[in-house]
């Protein structure tokens, strides 16, 4: 039941695009077409849940025993630099399917600030390994759920009428907030 | 020295970076909360991408093609720590407020998106000059954002009592939604005036106007965005 709990309240109350700012370049920047946007968020999900995995493991069993706290930031990104080289090796080797739809998207992860942020989050909140794990799935799949929504008005957006001014990335950040809005609501659900 | 002036300026208004760039959007979002969170998080950024700009481009003939991004993130990395610590040490406060976002300094597109297109390219004092610039506009974007978020939000600026005895604070400013609305004005608002400024200057050019030194500067920044 806590897992429940847990899962809709990263998917809709702390979404981590939406209420905690993470993430916002590839939400700008990869959101003008559906098909493109579902193909990002799993690539996001797959990074974040195995970053949150391999990273978690190195604090608990290198960087802590070994008082090296402070390096947690240099160490996180340079893993999860590796990780996505190493993931996009792997998939265009063994599952070229998949590759051929995540592969453009894999190389930007690396500077997605949501996938670094999951990683830090889950250390400063100090879950446990499978909590921590859980949580950045379920934070991937609201990081997809956002995407993909801001997609979906994207493409209703291109054939509206816009003020000169604000076509492009202006409106697209006045809807994001009227998103946020929306998500907003849903703070009351969990005490 | 023109070159430094020139690459300096850049960063202020015409590529002024979350605004016409478009990069780093999400500390400008998340750390605006009040003007001098902003502030903070600016000079944060100054630090990093001035010293990052400058030692990418003194290596940057040793640092072979292939792997440059992966050497860039490691270069950034290591000033960010060096950064969180620092803050850690003297500004304990400011630290805990911006919470998360000062490791994340790392991810900034800023810092990684000057390093590929500027750092990379170009000898160390114009890099310099640039970053300082890139990091002054940073600064002021966000102190600026922060400014008019905290005032209607909080009725206050830089923690200072600002609006009148009867005003009730606007709350949606404050939370997420008022940061994305925010933004997405000020950028509408920028390019209105850039538009405006446009036309201006095509009117003037018709009046044979050589002199203002806007239209002097103009097509050299252009050329750079190009």
């Amino acid at each position: 039941m806590d897992y429940f709990l847990m899962f809709i309240s990263a998917i809709f109350v702390n979404n981590i695009l939406l209420a905690q700012y993470l993430g916002n370049c590839p939400y700008l920047g990869c959101s003008k077409e559906k098909g493109v946007s579902i193909g990002m968020g799993f690539a996001v999900v797959f990074v974040a849940v195995m970053a949150t995995a391999f990273t978690f493991i190195i604090q608990k069993y290198i960087l802590v025993p070994y008082d090296l706290g402070y390096l947690q930031t240099i160490v996180f990104i340079l893993v999860i630099a590796g990780l996505v080289q190493f993931v996009e090796m792997f998939l265009k080797r063994m599952v070229p399917p998949l590759y051929k739809s995540l592969g453009i998207f894999l190389p930007l992860i690396t500077t997605n600030c949501a996938v670094l942020g999951i990683a830090i989050l889950v250390q400063r909140k100090e879950y446990d390994f499978a909590t921590a794990v859980f949580y950045s799935f379920a934070a991937g799949m609201g990081f997809m759920l956002a995407l993909v929504l801001m997609a979906g008005i994207r493409e209703r957006l291109a054939i509206a009428r816009v003020p000169k001014a604000f076509e492009g990335t202006a409106i697209g950040l006045v809807m994001a907030g009227l998103m946020s809005l929306a998500f907003f609501a849903f703070k009351g659900m969990i005490a | 020295m023109a070159g430094i002036v020139k690459e300096f300026t850049k960063g202020l208004w015409a590529e002024i970076p979350p605004f016409r760039l478009v990069l780093g959007l999400c500390p400008t979002l998340a750390v605006t909360k009040t003007a001098s969170d902003g502030f903070g998080m600016g000079m944060a950024v100054i630090f990093v991408l001035a010293l990052s700009n400058l030692i990418i481009s003194a290596v940057r003939k040793i640092i072979p093609k292939k792997v440059r991004i992966a050497c860039f993130i490691t270069i950034a990395a290591s000033l960010v720590v060096t950064v969180e610590m620092l803050m850690q040490a003297f500004t304990y406060p400011l630290y805990q407020s911006l919470g998360i976002f000062v490791p994340l300094i790392v991810v900034n597109c800023v810092i990684l998106g000057r390093a590929e297109a500027f750092a990379a390219k170009n000898p160390v004092h114009l890099a310099v000059a640039d970053g300082l610039g890139m990091g002054v506009g940073f600064t002021m974007s966000l102190t600026f954002l922060g400014a008019v978020r905290e005032i209607f939000g909080a009725g206050s600026l830089f923690g200072h009592h600002v609006m009148w005895a009867g005003f009730e604070p606007f709350q949606f400013m404050v939370e997420a939604p008022g940061a994305f609305v925010c933004l997405g004005v000020i950028l509408g608002a920028m390019n209105f005036l850039t538009a405006w400024q446009n036309r201006r200057k095509k009117a003037a050019g018709q009046n044979a106007c050589l002199a203002c030194a806007a239209c002097a500067l103009a097509p050299a920044a252009e050329e750079q965005q190009s």
